[in-house]
């Protein structure tokens, strides 16, 4: 069976800020290897663990393979979350 | 569900769409409409995310107050086509077009909502359309642009108006008096609602009351506000007294009462009560109503 293959960045993009409930999302391409993601965050002890859930998982839905993401926390809800990674993700596919 | 033509919207409060704080808290104030704005407070180089971020808002929280997304000009500006694709899917309950200026722009988002309409199974009238009125072109297409079907309401947009015929805003409020007036008769001429501009000086709570009374006056059925505290305002501007509400009650019942004893002319106070005076007093106990007002309490007042 032939391998999904997943949709690549082209280029380092970033989104959102780093303000009070928002985020600010860096996407950089990996030659190759799973997503991964680089968290800080005011409420890191609280909800570290689902906020990278969150990350990966909206990026692994968006289709997107071997992308490293850096993300600045200042207490975002998960529709900020979301929206920021899909914002540098879209970003980071214009050339 | 409440017909959107008909809806309370004393107050639409914009928010600025790329603002997770904002959008956060928008909902507490108790506006009857919020208006989130990717247009003129975002800049250039965010429309593509405030776009997203307004769109997963809208799909991830439940708003009290109805949802509007003001979209760039989808003809005038390279994004407004963008904007809907990204907004409609969300489904908010209305599109804000600003600076319209021709029906064909009207036309042009209304069928993308149909189609999004289609494509979701959603019923036809789902998301309908509140345009602005904010170039001398548009106010003289207005009343064409009022009679879409999708068209639930028509704003004024002083700023851009105001530009436009070369001139600046001021206490009086003069030079919005012609424009203000034709917008509200192109909207009673199609049935739809009509919004005032907003007051930008939000210190000047006087100015805001005498502008929101003066608009009210005239007709209007809300006003846009920018800050919260401009909201409680203007709902206690939009509420009868309770002298207007035991009024209107009183003429209503001699109204019920002529209509069941066969009564020809009638009279409450010692004034005679024709066809437009029962009319107007309905839409007090109707606007008193939709405020939250228990009417009946009143009618001791009467």
């Amino acid at each position: 069976m032939q391998e999904k293959m997943g949709k690549s960045l082209k280029q380092t993009a970033t989104a959102g800020f780093e303000e009070k409930n928002d985020i600010l999302i860096t996407v950089s391409p990996l030659n190759a290897g799973e997503n991964t993601v680089d968290l800080t965050s005011t409420v890191l002890h609280q909800y570290g663990r689902q906020i990278k859930k969150l990350i990966i998982d909206t990026v692994n839905d968006a289709g997107f393979k071997s992308v490293k993401i850096n993300a600045i926390d200042k207490g975002a809800w998960d529709y900020t979350i979301k929206a920021r990674v899909l914002g540098a993700l879209e970003r980071g596919m214009k050339a | 569900m409440t017909d959107p033509k008909t809806k309370l919207r004393r107050t639409m409060m914009f928010v600025p769409g790329n603002s997770p704080k904002m959008i956060n808290s928008a909902d507490i104030y108790g506006a009857d409409s919020l208006m989130f704005d990717i247009e003129d407070s975002i800049a250039v180089t965010e429309k593509d995310t405030a776009r997203i971020l307004v769109a997963q808002a809208l799909k991830s929280i439940k708003f009290h107050s109805e949802t509007v997304v003001r979209i760039n000009h989808p003809t005038q500006t390279p994004f407004g086509l963008d904007d809907l694709k990204v907004i409609l899917p969300s489904k908010p309950n209305l599109i804000r077009l600003p600076k319209v200026e021709d029906i064909s722009e009207v036309e042009l988002v209304a069928k993308e909502i149909e189609r999004v309409e289609k494509e979701n199974g959603w019923p036809e009238g789902t998301i309908n359309i509140i345009s602005a009125i904010e170039s001398v072109k548009g106010l003289y297409n207005v009343r064409e642009i009022c009679k879409h079907p999708r068209m639930v309401a028509i704003a004024l947009g002083a700023e851009d108006f105001i530009a436009n015929l070369k001139t600046q805003r001021t206490k009086t409020g003069i030079e919005l008096y012609y424009v203000r007036s034709q917008i509200l008769m192109a909207a009673r001429d199609a049935e739809i609602q009509c919004m005032d501009t907003v007051f930008s000086d939000v210190k000047d709570m006087e100015g805001f009351e005498r502008e929101v009374s003066n608009s009210r006056d005239m007709g209007f059925d809300g006003k846009s506000v920018i800050h919260p505290k401009q909201i409680t305002e203007v709902h206690r501007l939009y509420t009868p007294t309770d002298t207007q509400i035991a009024k209107a009650l009183k003429v209503l019942d001699a109204y019920d009462d002529a209509q069941k004893n066969h009564k020809g002319v009638l009279a409450v106070d010692g004034k005679m009560i024709d066809g437009p005076i029962v009319v107007r007093a309905q839409r007090v106990v109707d606007q008193a109503s939709a405020a939250g007002v228990n009417v009946e309490e009143k009618r001791c007042l009467a």
